[in-house]
């Protein structure tokens, strides 16, 4: 029988194969090859692509270099996204390797973030973190670890290392014995569709008479247009870690096993592939 | 602790139970009576009093009978003319007596003491004489009466005697039990007005003795005599004495007796002691206010509770077994009819506004008074169909209401017709759809208002006082006539029956006011008594809220697996995620990594058990620095850092080396140890110590997962695996490699790794499919649930479900020596030379009731000190123990030459934890034994036990699905059993608490607890402790630690023909399914100290050799216990082995089933050892675990481990991971040998610059 700790496993060594190309119309001395990585899905891109940065820096003049960011078939990825949930929402249904555009000029300032340094995405993931403490726990129990604990949790993150940042982390994510569930779930919705950029809502694990609220509940609830009507045509799909649990799957246990290292579970609603 | 149950009778005098597991009330199952009172008992037993008057008492049923044994000797003289006839002398005995023979015994004459009694079976002669067997016939032999007798007849035995033998049994279990009333019907003309039932914990002698305490009508206080469990009835009433009228009793399950009286007083009973359960005075307490004088106690341990008559609840101040008065009164919120003290002190009441009832939360041993009121509001199981709510509502409200009028009057006859009528229209049966669906089950949470959120001490308007939210009309009066209240309002009766015609008419309505119906129809309580019921202050209870959907039969003892873990949902999310990973990686494994693994340090400060002396501990600063691969294997090393002479040192450990990571026994430190195979056998470990228990725990977990994770072991044991567990009942188990029970040269077992399961166990079997049972220093026995981790083991270290919370209890004891003086008698000064006045048992260290502490920082006290009386030896009446002079054997009598005399005091400590075990109530086991099978078998699997009494149990209904069973099936012996033991042909072995062992004969799957018993005499002068059945071999202990091997046993000659010595210092031995022998040695002497409790293997075991030779020393240092029982892993044979081994059917055990002929079912196959002296074994060890020179390899040694391959190729020497590299002093390899392939070789070479580690520059 396989045990929820694989899953944890999983969730943590997703990888995507990317292919990196640099935009045909950066400067270069000499042609660029493309550069090939396993890109963690949890991680986020601008912690992870040190390696792209430096393999097309040696192609370009220095004074052509500014700040790196990534586009995929023309939309600007968004660093502070988890690459997986980048990845589910853009691409899932294209052929691998991920296909990723690295410029160096033109940074799309209305579409993208700053990242000036890996203190940016510290601060970042650490304010994901405590944001869904805040949800979870009334932020109790970020609040009761030391400054160490909040380090050690993001130098496991940083260096992909499982068993140091769910030492921490597991602490995140109990909850008392005597309730089913946290107070709230922490969660994030994401569609292509619309121009909101997610939906982030306040809702609970457990109804009022105790049954433990569902995928599929959640969505009514929050997003009903992802949920197929009754007549049973499907033309979304709810994607988290690149796979599609079933809408009975317990909100709870999702958000125990499937959440981001930030704590999250985010969600992506994409369209259907027709073929 | 095993689920109890609260007892409860309702207004309508139906009684039921509510269990600390479950979340519903249960009708009592004999439910033809209605009773007024009951008090319940912590041994299962209930005492009640009937609407009959009459005392009843319910025993629980349980698969262990209650069983007495009458005796009677037939005595026979011998003459010249006919031998030894029934013809005595006038002056001898008579020819059937009692054993003194003074007493005229016939067999005919021994009648059952009541109808509640059956025989088991016809009288039969004793054939036992003192643990040897007697000739048949069962004689034994004398002189003359009354003389010595021997089971030899000699020239001049004139006599002879023989014991007859009969038992009967208490039938009248899970009903009412009549107490007959056969005493003098002058002396009894009133009945009982009250009841209470306690005194357990004075004392254990009689097994299961209980004070039972009731009152008259008239006011009288009568106790029960010789209450006991193999007498539950006890024998007759005698009459206690009191200053005045009494009312009502409650008696403590301790020495605390109170009692009320008519004028409003409690009376206190003073002196009750061990010897004296019945005390020897009474002392009136004055109520706290003079006007409303006290109307009903409930006493506990250490805690008095009162209701005046104005229903006010009293808390007594300063009450203690010095001073059972107490000191002064304090007024609790709340309004009461009556209240109840349950085991811990919890408590437990009844509102007087809507009968409703609360329990009081927050109980603990330094806050006895407890927080606040929680309403329980559990439904009764007949309330969730709606049925059998109104079945006797009248006549039992007319019983009421008559009842407490009368004096001596018999019940007011109730109305049959009635009844009968309300139940052919219990809406049930109208609306049958209605009674199961979630909706009807919401509205089961009676009240849902204020009440239910518990009662503020500072609120007292709120709660059991306040206002009643119940409708009047479907309500009965608040003041419903009782007990001595009752006698003052008797009209009140009236008022109750007339508000019933409205009640029952409701019940008739149709479905839509149906909800308001049951809304309403919350039990009302009129007695409660927790006597029985044992809330531990971490449980949680599910009485507080109602819970929808689940029934309580759905919750099985072991859910083998959760339906959250069975669930769509689940499977699908696990087999996406294996898709996903096929799809997103199987191609593109060649890319780069984008994190590249880098090192990872984790340092604390600690202590450290200095290696040299003087042996201290030291502070230290310890790193563990971890190293991972890309395939996600991990080796690590911790290093401790330390200063000798201001100069900075360190030791480094491989954590792919440890084979153990033991925590340690130590009062003050939070301690563990960390072997390797080279300390092992030192007999030295590495000792480090934490500030505080969350840090050990810390580290241990994350020492543990590193040493796991290097060795690829993670997850469930296998079911061959070997359990083990140490003096500190910590549990361990390791997976036994194939060649642990190789004929030649099998891997050495101080190689073995264990690693650690959560829980707490002092003894541990496990079978060859996966079945391990455990039994608890408590003698609670728990069943492996197929989880691991747990305890400190949090996290990755442990499985999602299938961990539970385990607690055990244990006692810690310490000595009070005294010697006797001239002048001042016995006292506590004692000579210079002597011992500590207060000490250990060795007397060498000074033990004070003050300094001991529980035995590590685990354990918390839960009993306060007090004599224990059932030492070896025996006590006097104050517990004390006589002898000439220390240390010397002691006796329980004083002689003119004792000068010292030594008592022991226990005190009870308690530890909770949790892991991977379920415990199997009720029944607490001695010992337990499972067959040793090998995983393929089939069929049920047999398991038996020894319970803490010594009977005899086997278990029905084990198997792989099912590893708890299902029901014992009790084994009749004629005393009581300490051991038994189950071979891998059924062969059933036990020890007697007369140390000799007997032979169940017959016993098959067919036939699960076989025939009869054979006994078998011990070793001579010598008494058995411990059997243990192999697949053909039988091993017994004794209790001066010899090991012996039984001789002679053939399929046709089970029993065997006599012991052979093996070998001495031996504390426990385990026979597995190869017959293999596994003991714990009592000392081990290594290289660096000597070790008490160590694993030992016996070496050379061959089945022309059963017995061995020689012992390999394994892990050790405070191991208590070991099972190899389950593994039948034989080595994976070498070419040459087989063929001079001889054909599979010549040698075979003499039970090897027919059937198992070339199946799964191993016959005993012997490897012949055609090669090499025993001296070649340390040639391999040497091998296996030093650095060798030369490219000299033994293939055969190498080739499991698969490393020959990389030693053979890159040419350097090296044997085993993390070892000194020979051609490089600086390099060390961390790569474990299992990945090693012939690819990985260049990987593994710091010559060809991956990944290495120079010491030199730390």
């Amino acid at each position: 029988m396989t045990d929820d700790k694989d899953v944890l496993r999983d969730v943590w060594f997703g990888r995507i194969p990317t292919c990196f190309t640099l935009y045909q119309d950066e400067i270069t001395e000499r042609e660029a090859e493309p550069y090939y990585l396993l890109l963690p899905r949890v991680s986020y891109l601008t912690l992870v692509t040190d390696k792209v940065k430096k393999h097309f820096q040696k192609v370009m003049r220095q004074e052509d270099i500014s700040e790196i960011w990534f586009e995929y078939e023309g939309t600007p990825l968004k660093w502070h996204y988890p690459i997986g949930l980048l990845f589910d929402l853009l691409a899932s249904s294209s052929a691998l390797p991920w296909n990723i555009t690295v410029h160096f000029k033109s940074f799309p300032e209305k579409d993208l973030l700053h990242c000036p340094s890996k203190d940016a995405i510290e601060a970042h993931f650490m304010s994901c973190v405590k944001e869904a403490d805040a949800l979870k726990h009334k932020s109790q129990v970020i609040n009761e670890m030391q400054k160490k604990d909040h380090k050690q949790l993001w130098m496991g993150f940083q260096n992909d290392r499982f068993d140091q940042f769910w030492a921490i982390n597991r602490k995140l994510m109990e909850y008392p014995a005597e309730e089913n569930g946290f107070r709230y779930i922490p969660f994030r919705i994401y569609q292509t569709t619309t121009e909101r950029p997610f939906i982030q809502k306040l809702f609970r694990p457990v109804t009022t008479d105790g049954q433990l609220h569902t995928l599929g509940d959640l969505l009514k609830e929050v997003c009903p247009s992802a949920v197929a009507p009754e007549d049973g045509v499907k033309k979304t799909q709810v994607m988290i870690h690149g796979i599609e649990p079933m809408l009975e799957t317990p909100l709870q246990w999702l958000s125990e096993h499937l959440s981001y290292p930030d704590n999250f579970l985010h969600i992506s609603i994409i369209p259907q592939p027709t073929d | 602790m095993p689920a109890s149950v609260l007892w409860a009778v309702d207004l309508f005098g139906r009684v039921y139970t509510l269990s600390t597991a479950g979340q519903y009330w249960e009708a009592c199952r004999d439910a033809k009576l209605e009773f007024k009172r009951v008090s319940a008992a912590m041994q299962q037993c209930c005492w009640g009093i009937a609407a009959d008057n009459q005392v009843y008492v319910y025993v629980c049923a349980s698969d262990v009978p209650i069983r007495c044994r009458e005796e009677a000797y037939e005595n026979q003289r011998w003459n010249p003319v006919g031998g030894f006839c029934e013809k005595l002398l006038p002056s001898d005995r008579w020819p059937w007596s009692d054993v003194s023979g003074l007493q005229h015994q016939p067999l005919e004459g021994v009648a059952l003491p009541s109808p509640h009694w059956e025989w088991e079976s016809d009288w039969y002669v004793d054939e036992n004489f003192g643990g040897e067997p007697t000739e048949k016939g069962g004689w034994t032999y004398a002189m003359d009466f009354p003389a010595t007798y021997t089971k030899y007849k000699k020239w001049n035995s004139c006599v002879r005697r023989r014991k007859w033998i009969r038992y009967r049994r208490y039938k009248s279990r899970d009903t009412w039990a009549k107490i007959p009333s056969k005493d003098d019907p002058k002396e009894l003309p009133d009945p009982f007005n009250d009841l209470s039932v306690g005194g357990w914990e004075i004392t254990d002698e009689p097994v299961g003795r209980l004070s039972v305490w009731a009152v008259s009508l008239q006011g009288k206080v009568w106790y029960r005599e010789d209450v006991s469990r193999p007498n539950p009835e006890g024998s007759s009433w005698s009459l206690v004495d009191t200053p005045g009228e009494a009312v009502q009793i409650s008696c403590g399950p301790h020495d605390l007796l109170w009692a009320t009286l008519w004028e409003g007083q409690a009376l206190v009973r003073e002196g009750i002691s061990r010897h004296n359960p019945k005390g020897s005075s009474w002392t009136i307490v004055e109520p706290p206010v003079a006007e409303n004088g006290i109307m009903h106690i409930s006493v506990g341990v250490s805690v008095v509770w009162a209701i005046t008559k104005d229903r006010k609840v009293w808390f007594r101040r300063g009450i203690n077994s010095h001073n059972p008065c107490g000191t002064s009164w304090i007024e609790m919120v709340g309004e009461m009819v009556m209240i109840s003290v349950g085991l811990n002190d919890q408590v437990w009441g009844i509102a007087c506004e809507d009968r409703a009832m609360y329990f009081r939360q927050g109980v603990t041993p330094s806050e006895l008074s407890g927080k606040t009121w929680k309403v329980i509001v559990s439904s009764r199981e007949s309330d969730q169909s709606h049925s059998g709510s109104s079945s006797s509502l009248l006549s039992a409200g007319c019983f009421f209401g008559d009842e407490v009028r009368g004096s001596g009057e018999s019940p007011a006859p109730s109305d049959a017709d009635v009844p009968s009528e309300v139940g052919r229209l219990r809406p049930d049966q109208l609306h049958p759809a209605d009674s199961l669906d979630s909706k009807g089950s919401l509205t089961l949470d009676p009240r849902p208002g204020p009440p239910k959120a518990g009662v503020e001490e500072t609120d007292p308007a709120r709660g059991p006082g306040g206002e009643s939210q119940a409708d009047p009309a479907t309500s009965p009066p608040a003041e419903l006539p009782w007990t001595n209240i009752d006698l003052k309002e008797p009209s009140r009766a009236s008022s109750h029956t007339a508000a019933e015609p409205p009640r029952l008419s409701l019940s008739l309505l149709p479905g839509g006011l149906e909800e308001q119906y049951s809304t309403d129809d919350h039990p009302m309580w009129a007695w409660v008594s927790g006597g029985g019921c044992a809330v531990e202050t971490h449980a949680t209870l599910k009485w507080f809220s109602a819970q929808s959907g689940l029934c309580p039969a759905v919750q099985t003892l072991v859910p083998p697996m959760t339906p959250a873990q069975t669930a769509a949902w689940r499977k699908q999310i696990f087999q996406q995620l294996t898709e996903r990973t096929k799809r997103e990686l199987e191609n593109f494994r060649h890319y780069e990594q984008a994190v590249e693994q880098s090192v990872w340090v984790k340092t604390g400060a600690l202590q450290w058990w200095c290696d040299w002396k003087p042996h201290k501990w030291v502070d230290v600063r310890v790193a563990l620095e971890q190293f991972m691969g890309h395939d996600g294997v991990r080796d690590s090393i911790l290093f401790i850092y330390y200063v000798v002479h201001e100069e900075k040192k360190y030791i480094h450990l491989f954590l792919n080396e440890v084979t153990v990571l033991v925590p340690v026994l130590n009062e003050a430190k939070h301690s563990f140890a960390l072997y390797t195979p080279e300390r092992t056998r030192q007999r030295w470990p590495a000792c480090l110590a934490a500030a505080t228990e969350q840090e050990m725990n810390d580290w241990l977990a994350l020492l543990s997962l590193s040493c796991c994770e290097s060795r690829k072991v993670h997850g469930r044991p296998s079911p061959q695996a070997i359990w083990s567990v140490t003096c500190k009942g910590d549990i361990f188990v390791s997976e036994p490699s194939p060649d642990l029970e190789a004929p030649e040269h099998p891997s050495p077992c101080d190689q073995m790794f264990w690693r650690q399961m959560g829980g707490h166990l002092q003894v541990v079997e496990a079978s060859g499919r996966g079945v391990v049972w455990g039994l608890g220093y408590d003698h609670t026995a728990w069943v492996y649930t197929g989880g691991y981790g747990g305890g400190c083991f949090q996290g990755l270290a442990s499985s999602t479900s299938n961990i539970y919370t385990q607690s055990d209890v244990k006692c810690v004891y310490i000595y009070e020596n005294q010697r006797w003086n001239p002048v001042t008698g016995y006292t506590s000064r004692g000579l210079p030379t002597d011992r500590y006045m207060w000490s250990d048992a060795s007397g060498l260290q000074e033990r004070t009731k003050a300094s001991t502490k529980p035995p590590s920082p685990q354990w918390t006290w839960v009993s306060d000190w007090y004599v224990d009386f059932s030492i070896p030896g025996g006590t006097d009446q104050e517990g004390w123990q006589y002898a000439s002079d220390f240390p010397a054997s002691y006796r329980g009598y004083k002689t003119m030459k004792d000068f010292v005399r030594r008592r022991c005091w226990a005190r009870k400590c308690r530890l909770v934890t949790s892991g991977p075990w379920l415990e199997v109530a009720p029944i607490a086991l001695g010992d337990v034994s499972i067959i040793p099978e090998s995983p393929g078998a089939e069929g049920s699997i047999a398991l038996w036990a020894v319970s803490d009494k010594g009977d005899v149990l086997c278990r029905l209904g084990v198997s792989e699905l099912n590893p708890a069973g299902s029901s014992w099936l009790h084994v009749g012996t004629d005393q009581p059993f300490t051991c038994v033991s189950v071979g891998a042909c059924h062969q059933v072995w036990a020890v007697a608490r007369d140390g000799s062992a007997f032979y169940r004969g017959s016993v098959s799957p067919s036939q699960p607890a076989g025939d009869c018993w054979y006994h078998i005499p011990s070793p001579p002068k010598q008494r058995l402790t411990q059997v243990s059945v192999g697949q053909t071999s039988v091993y017994a202990l004794d209790e001066n630690g010899n090991l012996w091997y039984r001789q002679g046993i053939t399929p046709s000659y089970p029993q065997g023909s006599s012991w052979e010595h093996v070998s001495n210092n031996v504390r426990k031995v385990s026979v597995g399914p190869l017959d293999q022998v596994w003991v714990i040695a009592n000392k081990v002497q290594g290289s660096h100290s000597l070790s008490r409790g160590t694993v030992c293997h016996r070496m050379g075991v061959q089945p022309h050799e059963p017995t061995g030779q020689g012992w390999d020393y394994g892990i050790g240092g405070g191991w208590d216990h070991i099972s190899i029982r389950a593994n039948a892993t034989r080595a994976p044979r070498t070419g040459s082995q087989e063929a001079s081994m001889p054909p599979q059917d010549t040698i075979r055990g003499p039970w090897a089933p027919e059937e198992s002929q070339g199946t799964s079912q191993p016959a005993y196959v012997p490897d012949e050892a055609p090669h090499g002296p025993p001296g070649r074994r340390a040639e391999h060890c040497c091998l296996s675990s030093c650095i060798l020179l030369g490219s000299q390899l033994w293939p055969q040694a190498l080739v499991a481990d698969g490393f020959a391959q990389a030693c053979a190729q890159d040419g350097a020497v090296r044997v085993g991971a993390g070892q000194r590299c020979a051609g490089d002093g600086l390099c060390l390899h961390f790569t474990r040998q299992f990945a090693l392939t012939g690819g990985d070789v260049g990987s593994i070479c710091p010559k060809r610059g991956t990944k290495k580690l120079y010491l030199g520059t730390l």
